[in-house]
């Protein structure tokens, strides 16, 4: 296999943000059917910014690593600019994964969608 | 940082006495075998001799040996090549589902042309089950192949028995013998095979060579067609300085055999029983007993290996899993699903393979960092909540 870059191996080893957030507003948990990966991610939200953000994951050394990046690119982001954050950009954030590791990425992806639609159901009540 | 190489399962590094008896053959005994001038029967001899030491080591004759390209090589040459000489007698395979995919995949191919393949299932120690092997020989049945010994869970199977059924139906009975040629004692007569695959690189020989037994009067079709070599069974150019290295490599191997089965077993059985103790909610994969002398395979809930694997390899450890993620098939290793292992057990899988080499202060270092590895994923890992 591909090797991965020093910012993965960087992430994975180091991972920022790890953990929960007590009474987040908005929670995100997806799971990567192909190879069972499992991610969950907790947002705090003040003024309409991503105050606070933290994971746990489940899963191989690119599932860990784009987890972390995620939570660094999403702080301090408005939501709107944090929808904009696709895979493809925690990966190049993380210069880039080996191919067969791209899927990996789709997690934080989904996780951050999950976590911003949970939000504003939440702020609907 | 020294590496403490815990992967001898998937290669083992050549050893230095091998190289030392390789050498000359790259350049001075360079002759081609198949010549007729004296520097030519210099390598014809070296290969005749290595024949004859692999013969001696199973109890065969020199003539039932072909070279090959490896342990894939000469599973596929085994199971083809029946399938092809055997094709007007049946279409019928026995194997099971925990086979290396060198034979796996064979008769995956096998089915797509026509022929047809039982997996046979394994208990949870990964042993086939020997009535449910009889119950499957057909009147079409052409070939019956079952490894030896697995090269994920090291389980090893009672293949003298299958091959007494074998033998009872008159079915050619072929194992696949990579993992314990070397290691465990391996005869052709008391393990009642027809054919049987070795690979030079798993017992301190090079990469790139390998061997078939075949035994006398077994009607096998070559995979590769060309020259007179090997007695017509596979053509190309014989590589001679593997074949010399693979036969000093069995003799090293036979050598150390039954001292380093003990120590490793002794080591083996220490170590699981410090991991399992040391790590809660971890369980060994595999047969307790009747296993490799040099594999470890444990699997730890609710993490997945190759995050085990990297943290492993900061602290300069060298081991294998049967993660998907590892894989770019992304599917768990079939063996770890075959054995009942649910998917979350199966993706935290880790195997150690010992080797000649590995000191007991090597593993004492492992079980001291390893414990802190599997916590530190556990801790952010959302599959596990205890």
């Amino acid at each position: 296999m591909e090797q991965y870059s020093e910012k993965v191996m960087d992430h994975f080893s180091n991972p920022r943000n790890v953990g929960t957030i007590e009474n987040p507003d908005g929670v995100g948990h997806v799971g990567n059917p192909m190879c069972g990966d499992v991610m969950e991610l907790q947002i705090k939200v003040k003024d309409n910014i991503i105050v606070d953000a933290k994971f746990r994951t489940f899963g191989c050394g690119a599932a860990i690593a784009t987890s972390s990046m995620a939570t660094e690119l999403v702080i301090g982001k408005s939501i709107d600019d944090a929808q904009k954050i696709t895979n493809k950009v925690v990966a190049e954030a993380l210069d880039g994964l080996p191919p067969v590791k791209m899927h990996c990425s789709n997690l934080a992806e989904e996780a951050l969608e999950a976590a911003i639609k949970d939000y504003h159901s939440k702020q609907k009540k | 940082m020294k590496t403490i190489y815990l992967d001898h399962a998937a290669t083992t590094a050549t050893d230095p006495q091998v190289i030392d008896a390789m050498l000359p053959y790259f350049h001075e005994n360079f002759g081609n075998p198949s010549s007729i001038y004296s520097l030519s029967r210099s390598t014809r001899n070296a290969i005749e001799n290595a024949r004859e030491i692999l013969a001696n080591a199973i109890g065969a004759n020199p003539k039932e040996i072909v070279f090959t390209s490896g342990g894939s090589e000469s599973d596929n040459f085994a199971i083809k090549g029946i399938a092809q000489a055997l094709k007007d007698k049946g279409n019928h395979i026995i194997t099971s589902q925990i086979e290396h995919h060198a034979v796996l995949y064979t008769c995956k191919y096998l089915e797509k042309n026509g022929y047809n393949v039982t997996y046979l299932p394994v208990d949870n120690n990964g042993i086939v089950k020997l009535e449910k092997l009889e119950k499957a020989i057909r009147p079409d049945t052409i070939l019956i192949t079952i490894m030896h010994a697995n090269n994920e869970i090291g389980s090893i199977q009672p293949i003298r028995q299958i091959g007494e059924i074998a033998k009872k139906h008159g079915t050619k009975f072929h194992t696949d013998a990579v993992q314990t040629f070397g290691h465990i004692p391996v005869n052709v007569n008391d393990l009642n095979v027809d054919l049987l695959s070795v690979s030079g690189h798993k017992f301190y020989g090079p990469k790139g060579i390998g061997a078939l037994y075949i035994r006398k009067g077994t009607k096998l079709t070559p995979l590769i067609h060309g020259g007179d070599q090997e007695r017509r069974r596979r053509a190309s150019t014989e590589n001679v300085p593997g074949i010399v290295g693979f036969g000093k490599a069995v003799e090293l191997a036979l050598g150390i055999m039954e001292d380093e089965a003990i120590r490793q077993t002794g080591m083996r059985d220490n170590f699981i029983q410090t991991l399992l103790e040391k790590i809660p909610d971890s369980q060994l994969n595999g047969h307790p007993v009747n296993r490799l002398p040099n594999n470890i395979n444990i699997s730890f809930e609710g993490i997945e290996g190759e995050s085990i694997l990297l943290n492993l390899d900061m602290y300069g450890i060298a081991a294998s899993t049967g993660s998907a993620c590892s894989s770019s098939s992304l599917e768990p290793s079939h063996v770890l699903l075959s054995i009942g292992l649910t998917h979350e057990f199966a993706h935290g899988s880790v195997r150690f393979s010992l080797g000649k080499h590995t000191s007991q202060g090597e593993l004492d270092q492992v079980a001291e960092v390893l414990p802190g590895i599997i916590q530190k994923l556990r801790a952010m890992s959302p599959r596990y909540n205890k």
